[in-house]
Parts: C-alpha cells; structure tokens; sequence
C-alpha cells in the first residue's frame, strides 16, 4: 500500500536519511523505532511531503507521489499526524476536525469519529490550544481519520504524555485497524506501545533501517537494545 | 463660546460625533482588509493604501464613463462603481500575490519594502496616468445634501451611505471568514501553513486569494472614500498609518478587535479635531494608544490559547 524506495533526505548539506526503502502492506501496521536524533521525524515529514525529499520515489497504491505538495498526497490517501501534534490552537476542536475534510465530498463531520473519541464530543466548542496534551493528540488523529485515508502516518503519538492516554491510544488503533481498510505506520519511542500496534517492527538508526521483526517473533530484548542510549 | 448655549454644544458633539463615524467607515474598510492580509496573514503590505486609491480611480472612471455614454444611467450608478473597484482591486491583488509576495512569506522585512516599492510604483503609475490634480467622480443627486434630524442637527446622506456599505462589508468578511468553508482554510492556513497543507488544504490558492480579497475590500474604501473628499495619487498613503494603527491596537487577527479601535480612534481623532486642532487630535490619540499598547501589547481584543 505504501512503497518508499530508496528515498533520501537532507537539510542543506547534510543528509538524514540515506536511502530507505520500505514497504507497507494494505491494512498491515508498521512501527517505525529508534532513539532521537535517528530521522524518524524527518523521514515522515518527507513522506506528507512537509520536507523536499533528495531522490527516491514514494507511492500510496499506484500512485505516485514523489515531488508533490502535501495537499495533492492527502488528495491520495495519505494522511499525518505529526510529533506534538501540531492542532490549530486557535480553531475550535470541531472546526479542527472539519480541516480534515478538505478532500471529502460531505464537509460534515461523520460521528463515528466523536465515537472513537469521546472526549473530543464534550470538548467540541472549546479552542484547540485550551485542550491537555493527551486530548491535542487524539483531536490531531481525529482530524487525519476524517479524511478517510489509506495510509496514516503517526509520528510519535506518545511522545510527552500519560501511561494511561498511551494505553487509550494503543486502544483506539487497534479499533480503527478493525473497523477500516487502512494501513498505519507509527514511529515510535516506547517499546510496549509498538508491541501493543504494530504487525512489523522496523528499526531506524542514523538514517538507515538496520534492523526488521514481525510481531509475532518478536525479540523484545535485541528491539530494546537498540533503543537504549 | 460665549453665545452657545448647552443644546447647541450638544448638536456639534452629535455632528462631529457623526463625522468620526464617517472617518471610523473608511478607516475600517481599509483596515479590514488589511486585518485580514497582515492580521491573518502576517504580510506587512505597505501598498495596501495604493490599492484604495486604484478603488478610488475606478470609480472616478465608472463615473467618467457614465457621464460620456450613459448619462441617464447616473443615479445608480455608483453600487457597480463598488463592485468593479471590488474587482479591479480584487484582479490586481491576485496578480500581485501571484508575482511577488507569495516569494516572500519567510521574510517578512523583505515584504515591507518590496510592498514599500510597490507602493512608489504605484503611485507614479497613477499619477503619469491620471496626473497629480485630486479628481472626484460624479456624485449621484441623491447622495448629495444632507438630512435634518433637528433644528441644529444635520447628518450629511454621504455620510450614512458610507456607514452603510461599511456595515455590509464588516458583516459580509465576518460571514466569510467564520462561517464558510473558505474561512476555516484561510484561518487554518494562518496559523500553520505546513500542517494546513498536511490536511489536504491547497495552501498556495488559500493565501492567493486571501491577500486579493484584503486588496479587493481596499478598493471598496477606495469607492466610499470619493464620496467624503477627492482622491489623489497619494489618496491611499495618507491613511496606511492610521490603517495600521487600527489593526495593530485592535489586535491582530481579530476583527471585533479591529472594529472597536477603528471606531475609538475615528471618533477620538474627529471629536478632538473640532475642540482642539488637527495635529494636536493626533498627538492625543497616538498618546493613548501607546499608552494601551503599554498595558495590553497584544492589542485590545486578545485571543485566549494557553501557550
């Protein structure tokens, strides 16, 4: 469903990805992991296409995609939900999933998502900027669903909040891969939430992937290892 | 003012107070145009004053041809006189973001004098095109005169018309941006252009036609702006100051912001004129606002988002 080969990134004269190539198969869930610093960010960044990537070719289905704007990859089917989140704070929760439909025929708010997340219901006149950082995290997933996409991309969705909202979003995933076609790739720090979401494991360092594991052979001990600093 | 009695200080107040409402229409149009291109959008456009003045001309020009071609049609025809300064503005802003700005979102020094430029530009092209002397269009008979409220109360009709357009517009951009779907792109765009683009919003087309339509509500300042005095080449410079005055101390990106301090300001500045004079109006009034900066730097109506 989504095929990146050899892509490579950089800022300037520096580069930060050097060549991955992955692929994601449809309704597959892909955790991508690695300490700070190794490119998670920035491979993800490049494929919403927020950052220019160097060379290499991504493609959602058939599509290509490679060398356009963001609007046109989420026209097919990619959607992102970036590190920290990134919420219009100055929006209203319901106008902020109502972003989200903007490649949508029905600009109406379909209310399975105020199912998934049924705090963002009772939250729904309040600005943006006024929620907690767990209720930011699961408005900004919320504004990705709504477009209905094939791939979605989560860029560290626990980053900076509670055990408990982890375990919440964990959930909540784990219902979206039940109830949609849809494939889910997720970078991640914390191991248990990977293990908890994903089918495949794929290990990110320097900019390279070194190492892969599917789920269910899963070797949690070697996974840590290079997760550690 | 030894002979004037108390009922007649009330009259002057309530006639200066109507002029200050005139003078708050016109800096409102004009600085809701520009809350919408440097409040929303943050691009500091110092030609923002050229695009009232090419309002301004375009109606001079409707009236001129109506005059020469259809003399019959000169009572009505000013509301299409607003709608091509609308369009005209509205053309001409598109094509300037297309060219210029839309390189220099990132920069936004680079903006001030490139617009700066533009703005110099623009009012040579004006003057070679229209020459220096202050011309004014037709007026129609009916928005000539004035109406008697009382015995010492008289409220000139050009007056209230510009009230109403300005009234109409206020709500029309209000509707806009707050109510449509356009809004919600436009305000979303604002506040983050490159997660905008994430969720799908053509951000490029978005910031396009924004800034045509903060030019385009311009040119329709520059319409009500022939029917309260002459316009000139430099007709537009003479009010960016005070523009930005309005949407900096009304506070940026709000437009019931916007609305209070152009009314305070118009109003301030037009009452003190008639007690005091011209300048020193302006020294009072620029006081103040400094004054309200101090305590509320953000402008008079702020936005709560916990940071």
């Amino acid at each position: 469903m989504l095929n990146v080969s050899n892509l490579t990134v950089a800022y300037g004269q520096s580069e930060v990805i050097h060549g991955i190539s992955f692929n994601a198969k449809h309704k597959e869930t892909l955790a991508i992991m690695g300490r700070n610093g190794m490119g998670k960010s920035t491979l993800f960044k490049s494929l919403i296409g927020v950052l220019a990537a160097r060379a290499g070719r991504v493609e959602v289905g058939d599509a290509d995609v490679s060398g356009k704007p963001s609007y046109l990859r989420v026209a097919e089917g990619l959607a992102y939900v970036p590190q920290g989140r990134m919420i219009f704070p100055n929006l209203t929760v319901e106008e902020n999933i109502a972003t989200g439909l903007e490649t949508c025929q029905d600009k109406t708010i379909p209310s399975d998502i105020y199912a998934l997340f049924p705090v963002l219901f009772d939250m729904r006149r309040r600005k943006g900027g006024n929620l907690s950082g767990g209720q930011q995290q699961q408005l900004a997933i919320a504004r990705a669903l709504v477009s209905e996409p094939k791939v979605l991309l989560l860029d560290e969705p626990t980053e900076g909040i509670q055990p408990s909202i982890i375990k919440d979003i964990a959930k909540v995933l784990n219902e979206i891969k039940k109830m949609r076609d849809i494939t889910i790739v997720v970078s991640e720090q914390v191991l248990s939430f990977a293990l908890d979401v994903a089918d495949r494991i794929l290990v990110i360092e320097k900019g390279s992937l070194i190492h892969e594991e599917n789920r269910a052979d899963v070797n949690a001990a070697k996974i840590s290892s290079y997760l550690a600093v | 003012m030894d002979g004037s009695s108390m009922s007649e200080m009330g009259s002057i107040l309530a006639m200066q107070g109507f002029a200050g409402i005139s003078l708050f229409s016109v800096l409102l149009l004009m600085a809701l145009g520009l809350a919408i291109i440097f409040g929303q959008m943050g691009v500091i456009n110092m030609a923002h004053g050229e695009f009232m003045a090419i309002g301004a001309y375009t109606t001079y020009l409707c009236s001129h041809l109506v005059e020469t071609y259809m003399p019959g049609f000169q009572s009505y025809y000013f509301f299409f006189a607003v709608a091509a300064a609308f369009g005209v503005a509205f053309g001409f802003g598109y094509l300037v973001e297309l060219g210029l700005i839309r390189f220099l979102y990132k920069r936004p020094l680079d903006t001030l004098l490139a617009t700066w430029g533009l703005s110099l530009i623009l009012q040579q092209v004006l003057r070679s095109t229209f020459g220096a002397r202050e011309v004014s269009p037709v007026m129609p008979e009916w928005l000539l005169g004035s109406m008697h409220v009382t015995e010492t109360i008289e409220i000139p009709i050009n007056g209230l018309m510009v009230m109403g357009l300005t009234v109409f517009v206020t709500l029309g951009v209000f509707l806009l941006l707050h109510r449509s779907r356009w809004g919600l792109r436009v305000r979303a765009t604002v506040q983050n252009r490159a997660m905008s683009g994430a969720v799908g919003i053509n951000t490029g087309r978005v910031d396009r036609v924004t800034f045509a339509l903060g030019c385009g509500i311009a040119g329709i300042a520059g319409a009500a702006f022939t029917t309260i005095a002459s316009t000139g080449p430099t007709s537009g410079s003479l009010y960016i100051v005070d523009t930005f005055l309005v949407v900096v101390f009304g506070g940026a990106g709000s437009l019931l912001g916007t609305v209070a301090s152009a009314f305070s300001i118009g109003e301030t500045q037009s009452i003190l004129e008639f007690f005091l004079n011209g300048s020193m109006a302006k020294v009072i009034t620029l006081l103040a606002i400094v004054g309200i900066l101090m305590m509320r730097p953000e402008g008079l109506v702020v936005s709560k988002v916990r940071r």
